[in-house]
């Protein structure tokens, strides 16, 4: 599951994450979100793969892994994860609006409650290596940069070849440099 | 090749390589993407209309002028559509046409959750229903074979999870079939005898298509070793289906959803030992099951309400689902929000401001009845808030009138706008209407209207004159006022002179949409840490881009576009450019 807040640039993940899939043979379904949604709400895709995918969305307890682009959105659909599985997040938190207007909190050390709860999480700036790269925007592929790494099965060339397929050319290197620093940092 | 394809793209596709020529649409989530996939092949004519009554009504005159010919819209613009679409099932055609409609099951971004299928069945249309992208690229072909062979228009039936989501199709080549000559043809006036004669044909084409139904590969019997069940499904449900049940369950699985096959699903019914019916929204299939004696489960067991899931049906069925991980703290919700700098911002601040009461229409300013803002109390459909104003104020008298207005998008205008807007002034009615021109239809993802000046493909186009039509359909001159949203004391001042006027009034107020490519944006604002008090007043519009820490208001520079709707609001001049 790639999940997130609207605006950042989940889409063009999952669109890269499914040409890669794609291209290993295996059947792939990506579902999205559009619409009143993405408005700067909680954002959701799901990604599933194998021999052969019939339902279009993972229900809760089911994801292998969840990419997420902020922290808050992690612990937002940790029931998905199968107990267990892997969370790779942004440790960037926005604050949404009833935060925002004093209505609610955002909760502390999420991080270490949902290690806590039983998911394997791997957090970090990946905000830092968009902007080292040369834009913030990136983000999203500094973060599958390091979804990469947990398919090992997945040579770095198929990763980038996908990058190349989905990325205007005059972006390219900007995001080849943060899906490289997601990958290594 | 084998590639992935959203369910949209995927029609689209199949309109295309079934030659399709003429496309006009209403953008609407989740169908949009049909036309604006479409329009990226140069060899299909492809426009948006104001409406979908418009849009079909040039489909079908495209299909009279015999060429294959198409429109999409989502569940709701089909009730728009609606009058054309049960005459031109009367009067038939001469090329091709497909209807594409896509439903918004748990309504994703829909005001309402009505099911589609009805329209099919009222109208007497055959009506097909993919389950997901190779589906919708076959059926989009398969329904103009249909669409020709029965001389109907032909529904196809997308919802949201079929649209929006990606799987593997094999494109193929384009087809165009030679046009069709136009024959001048009496019987083709629907009027009386033609109708009468008309509604008779009507009859008997869907007992044809009743027998098609029974043999045609639309509909696919897929038997397992397992024949304890028998699951009667179509669309998503398919996918749920097998997701739960595996490959050895035994599946009738339907494409073909209007009109329903009777033998096929008698024979498969006696095969096993008892049927369940898998389908979201209404009991359509669960209906004619039980029509032909034949015992189901159906709503018994599963919802009407809502999308499904695998879970869902796991949890009707009683199956266990499975185990997941908590946390104990309240996640707080992240609503979708108007964004930074959006126009429409400083209209609902100054109207909740007014303490107006306010009749809202579709669009991303419905975000208008959210907090902080909560300055929308009512919406229906599209072009409510004009007309529905109007009755309102016929109602409540001076004390509505001088208190309330509709607001309304310059699209949404466009699409049914009008008309009550001319009720107004025709009947003298004293309210006050909003036009929130951005220049775009926002909501949808940016599409082209009649007010923009440009076309679906982003070329030059006819420009309507938002000041001159409303004069035109009969508000006086100086009450059609035009207005900066980022100017809220402008704003103010004018929305106080029409609520007084005794007489119809229209504000338009005008900024571009600040996501349109090309929209100029200022710097970011700053703050003036020392003369911050933190007394909160910017907060009270409802911009994302300000927050408070530390007891100081904040700026996210990566939001702010400098529109400086939140410096008119601090006393303390701590918000600079």
């Amino acid at each position: 599951m790639i999940v997130g807040v609207g605006g950042q640039g989940t889409l063009l993940a999952s669109k890269m994450l499914g040409q890669v899939l794609l291209q290993q043979g295996y059947d792939v379904k990506v579902s999205e979100v559009h619409g009143m949604s993405q408005r700067g709400g909680s954002v959701v895709t799901y990604v599933r793969f194998g021999d052969k995918v019939y339902s279009p969305v993972i229900d809760k307890g089911e994801a292998d892994v969840i990419l997420s682009f902020e922290k808050l959105e992690a612990a937002r659909w940790l029931e998905y994860l199968k107990p267990g599985g892997q969370i790779i997040t942004n440790i960037q938190e926005m604050e949404p609006m009833p935060v925002i207007t004093g209505a609610a909190k955002y909760p502390d050390q999420l991080v270490e409650k949902m290690q806590a709860a039983g998911a394997k999480v791997d957090a970090e700036d990946f905000l830092a290596m968009a902007e080292e790269a040369g834009s913030a925007k990136a983000v999203n592929i500094a973060l599958m940069g390091r979804l990469s790494t947990y398919y090992p099965e997945i040579t770095e060339e198929q990763w980038l070849a996908a990058l190349e397929a989905i990325v205007p050319e005059k972006f390219l290197e900007l995001n080849k440099k943060a899906f490289a620093l997601g990958r290594t940092a | 090749m084998k590639e992935l394809m959203l369910g949209n793209k995927a029609l689209a596709r199949g309109l295309y390589e079934a030659g399709c020529m003429v496309i006009s649409s209403y953008p609407g989530t989740p169908s949009t993407e049909i036309t604006e996939e479409a329009a990226k092949y140069n060899d299909i004519y492809c426009e948006w209309a104001p409406n979908e009554k418009v849009a079909l009504e040039v489909a079908h005159g495209a299909s009279l002028g015999g060429r294959r010919a198409a429109c999409a819209m989502k569940h709701v613009g089909l009730n728009v559509a609606a009058d054309p679409l049960f005459t031109i099932s009367y009067q038939g055609l001469n090329a091709g046409l497909v209807v594409c409609v896509a439903d918004d099951p748990g309504m994703h971004s829909s005001q309402n959750e009505q099911d589609s299928r009805h329209y099919a069945q009222a109208a007497k249309i055959p009506m097909l229903e993919p389950a997901d992208s190779a589906e919708a690229l076959l059926f989009g072909k398969k329904a103009y074979e249909i669409s020709e062979k029965f001389n109907t228009p032909v529904l196809i039936k997308m919802c949201t999870r079929v649209s929006h989501s990606q799987s593997v199709v094999e494109a193929g080549e384009r087809q165009v079939p030679a046009q069709v000559p136009y024959v001048k043809d009496p019987t083709k006036v629907m009027m009386t005898a033609n109708s009468r004669n008309a509604h008779v044909r009507v009859e008997q084409r869907t007992k044809d298509l009743v027998e098609y139904a029974e043999s045609c590969d639309l509909n696919r019997v897929e038997m397992g070793k397992d024949t304890s069940v028998g699951i009667i499904t179509s669309s998503t449900s398919y996918q749920y289906a097998r997701e739960v049940f595996g490959e050895d369950a035994c599946v009738l699985k339907l494409g073909l959803i209007y009109p329903l096959p009777e033998k096929r699903i008698k024979e498969f019914a006696a095969k096993v030992d008892r049927v369940i019916v898998l389908e979201e929204l209404d009991p359509f299939i669960e209906n004619h099951c039980k029509q032909l004696g034949i015992p189901v489960s159906g709503k018994d067991t599963f919802p009407i309400c809502g999308e499904f899931s695998q879970n869902l049906v796991r949890e009707c069925m009683g199956i266990d689902t499975p185990d997941t991980l908590h946390i104990d703290d309240q996640i707080p919700g992240r609503p979708p929000v108007m964004c930074a700098g959006c126009p429409h911002r400083g209209v609902f601040y100054t109207l909740k401001k007014n303490k107006c009461m306010v009749y809202g229409d579709i669009g991303c300013y419905t975000l208008g009845a959210v907090a902080p803002l909560n300055s929308m109390d009512l919406n229906v459909c599209m072009g409510a808030s004009c007309s529905g104003l109007h009755g309102f104020n016929k109602a409540m008298g001076e004390e509505g009138e001088q208190h309330s207005v509709g607001v309304i998008g310059d699209s949404t205008f466009m699409h049914s706008g009008m008309t009550g807007i001319a009720d107004i002034s025709y009947n003298m009615s004293n309210s006050t209407i909003i036009i929130l021109d951005n220049s775009i239809t926002g909501m949808t993802g940016h599409q082209q209207n009649p007010t923009t000046g440009k076309n679906l493909r982003g070329e030059p186009a006819g420009k309507v004159d938002l000041e001159a039509l409303c004069v035109a359909l009969g508000f006086a001159k100086e009450h059609v006022r035009v207005v900066d949203p980022y100017d809220l004391a402008e704003v103010d001042r004018v929305l106080k002179e029409e609520l007084a006027a005794s007489c119809p009034s229209i504000i338009i107020s005008r900024r571009p949409c600040v996501m349109i490519k090309g929209t100029v944006h200022q710097p970011p604002l700053k703050v003036v840490t020392d003369h911050c008090k933190g007394c909160k007043a910017c907060m009270t519009i409802g911009c994302p881009a300000i927050s408070v820490r530390d007891g100081k208001a904040q700026i996210d520079t990566t939001l702010c576009i400098g529109c400086k709707v939140c410096t008119q609001m601090c006393k303390f001049d701590a918000l600079q450019s």
